[in-house]
């Protein structure tokens, strides 16, 4: 039984030996073929769809994609529209505020919650829930509540503060900020969450030595803890500025982008020239200067994280 | 059966017992109510209100008549409970010429996301596996560039992929809707179960091997029956991120396909008519059920999941 199966293998390995070259190539196969969707998406769409949209950027496509050259007509527009510009600002307001309280508030809520309290679930959940909803009902529900005839403003006035004025959607020199609260509200969970799994992969015994030195808590946290969770904060960043180069959703539920263009944001832009004003040229390049953005964000941390020791 | 180690504290208690006697020692114990706890709990419980706020309002107003609300504010409770604003946003809110309300959103995004979810969870858990236990020359570098794929701004790959789905024909169905989700769910799921299985020891895999298992083999008989954890984590992430899409709905659907998220916006931001705010509560409210029934029901599994794909990631 044996020989009669080894010689049945025989030939048929006899064969693979004759046709050697694409061996290697057949080796693993199914493990080849079952990664061809993920192989497929990551060039064909990913490398090759950012590929395509960058080479288009640089044409004068308007209604349809043509592959006429037009240097850098289209990023010349594009820089001379004031609603670019606007849009631009209010990324980075946004951005930068978006950054700071998230971190301040992700920390002390995590370091809070760290405190061997009790309840802590129920204050977690809480806080996260939040995270579960999308950007179009947290947009909507803020809107309701900022609403000035209906909302914040008409309760404070209605408490006696006849002259309280607090109607972020409506003007345009704040509206960004009416942004900026819900947007706090739907994203700072999710950072909390990940510092107060940053805060308890530190060593007990750390906080057992501080206090065997007579450290104050706050001057730990400041000195010895944070120093520590540096990893979790980069991670954090990262995490939190790729989510703000995409901020779309709330501002399409919240403003629609006004009072005016005061609070446009350039992935609005984007959807707006590609598939409403048939202007995708402009689409394109737009598209393609928040690859940029991203990129300046990423190559640093690129270099943080892997640079040294990884041929990256 | 019993442990040592549950044994150990009652011995050490046992041994400590008649000290007890000498008089109270260790540390006096902590008040309840100390300068400390007031402003730890006081923080914790201001914040809370802000987290709760947005929900009681939700809530509240959806159960209020118009009336009440032009008179009212949005803080107080109903004083005549409705519940003809949710039937309303239910069955009869209009979006364009559609009188159905937002039934037909829902029933739009559940068709969208079962197949959805279906697929992107096999793919990417099949992907996982072949990344950590077949590796080949080259698939660590399609893996990188398919987790760097991640941080393109979506808006980048948006008019490539009308073109390919113009191509295959699927543009504007809800086929093609289910095609794009699997296209971007794939790098953080693919990277959950690629970490997940590389835990796996070796040892198993290798006798798995010898016994003559093959791709398909292992990863039915062996990795499959060990990974419900990581299964029930990827779906979480998946359903609460495919029900609350709203680009790729709005870019690669009609609007009578349209899921609930687009048709939502549509019913509470349309400029005609009188705004009928208690109906776009209930709206709101009702897109919101789905990801916050699973939320509360997963628990520590969802905090695991967004860990997970964070930190790793």
């Amino acid at each position: 039984m044996a020989i009669t199966e080894t010689s049945a293998a025989i030939p048929a390995s006899g064969e693979r030996q004759a046709v050697r070259p694409p061996n290697r190539l057949f080796r693993n196969i199914s493990a080849k073929i079952a990664l061809l969707p993920m192989i497929l998406v990551a060039v064909g769409i990913f490398v090759g769809g950012t590929t395509w949209t960058i080479v288009y950027s640089f044409t004068d496509s308007g209604l349809l994609p043509r592959l006429d050259w037009a240097g850098l007509e289209q990023y010349e527009r594009l820089w001379s529209q004031r609603r670019w510009i606007v849009s631009i600002q209010n990324l980075a307001i946004y951005g930068i505020c978006s950054l700071v309280f998230t971190l301040v508030i992700g920390f002390v809520l995590a370091a809070l919650l760290d405190r061997k309290i009790r309840f802590e679930d129920t204050f977690r959940t809480i806080f996260l829930y939040p995270f579960a909803l999308s950007f179009i009902v947290t947009g909507l529900v803020w809107q309701w509540i900022l609403n000035p005839n209906f909302g914040v403003q008409k309760i404070v006035r209605s408490l006696g503060f006849e002259n309280f004025t607090f109607d972020p959607l409506y003007n345009a020199d704040i509206v960004i900020y009416g942004l900026l609260i819900a947007g706090l509200w739907q994203g700072t969970g999710l950072i909390m969450c990940i510092m107060l799994a940053g805060l308890r992969g530190i060593d007990e015994d750390i906080w057992k030595a501080a206090r065997v030195d007579g450290i104050p808590a706050w001057k730990t946290y400041i000195r010895i803890i944070i120093p520590m969770m540096k990893p979790v904060f980069v991670t954090a960043l990262v995490l939190i500025a790729s989510g703000i180069v995409k901020l779309y959703d709330l501002v399409v539920a919240q403003t629609s982008g006004g009072p005016g263009i005061a609070s446009e944001v350039p992935a609005k832009y984007v959807y707006d020239k590609m598939f409403q004003g048939q202007n995708l040229g402009q689409g394109f390049a737009a598209s393609t200067m928040m690859l940029v953005t991203v990129a300046i964000i990423l190559i640093p941390w690129a270099f943080l994280q892997f640079g040294g020791r990884a041929k990256k | 059966m019993t442990n040592p180690a549950q044994l150990a504290p009652a011995v050490a208690a046992a041994g400590t017992l008649p000290r007890l006697q000498d008089g109270p020692s260790g540390p006096p114990p902590r008040r309840a109510l100390s300068g400390r706890n007031i402003m730890l709990y006081g923080t914790l419980i201001v914040v809370s209100v802000y987290y709760l706020l947005p929900l009681y309002v939700m809530i509240v107003t959806s159960l209020k008549g118009m009336p009440e609300i032009r008179l009212g504010n949005i803080f107080s409770p109903p004083v005549e409970v409705t519940f003809q604003p949710w039937v309303k946003a239910w069955a009869e809110a209009c979006t364009g010429i559609n009188c159905d309300g937002l039934s037909r959103g829902f029933w739009n995004s559940v068709r969208i996301l079962i197949p959805s979810v279906i697929l992107s969870v096999s793919v990417a858990s099949v992907s996982g596996y072949a990344l950590s236990k077949w590796k080949f020359k080259g698939s660590e570098l399609f893996f990188s560039i398919l987790l760097l794929g991640a941080f393109i701004p979506y808006q980048v790959m948006l008019y490539p992929i009308v073109i390919i789905l113009r191509e295959l024909g699927l543009y504007g169905s809800l086929g093609g809707l289910v095609l794009v989700h699997l296209i971007f769910g794939l790098p953080i799921n693919t990277l959950l179960f690629r970490n997940y299985f590389a835990q796996v020891p070796e040892e198993l895999f290798k006798a798995a091997r010898v016994d003559g298992a093959g791709f398909w083999g292992i990863f039915i008989r062996i990795m499959l029956p060990m990974s419900l954890p990581i299964f029930v984590v990827s779906l979480i992430i998946q359903v609460t991120g495919i029900w609350n899409d709203f680009l790729f709905g709005v870019v690669y659907t009609k609007p009578d396909l349209y899921p609930m998220t687009v048709q939502l916006n549509n019913i509470v931001n349309s400029v005609q008519g009188v705004k009928e705010y208690n109906v776009n509560m209930a709206a709101t409210l009702l897109t919101g059920l789905v990801p916050l029934v699973i939320y509360f029901a997963s628990g520590k599994l969802f905090v695991r999941g967004i860990a997970a794909g964070a930190v790793k990631g």
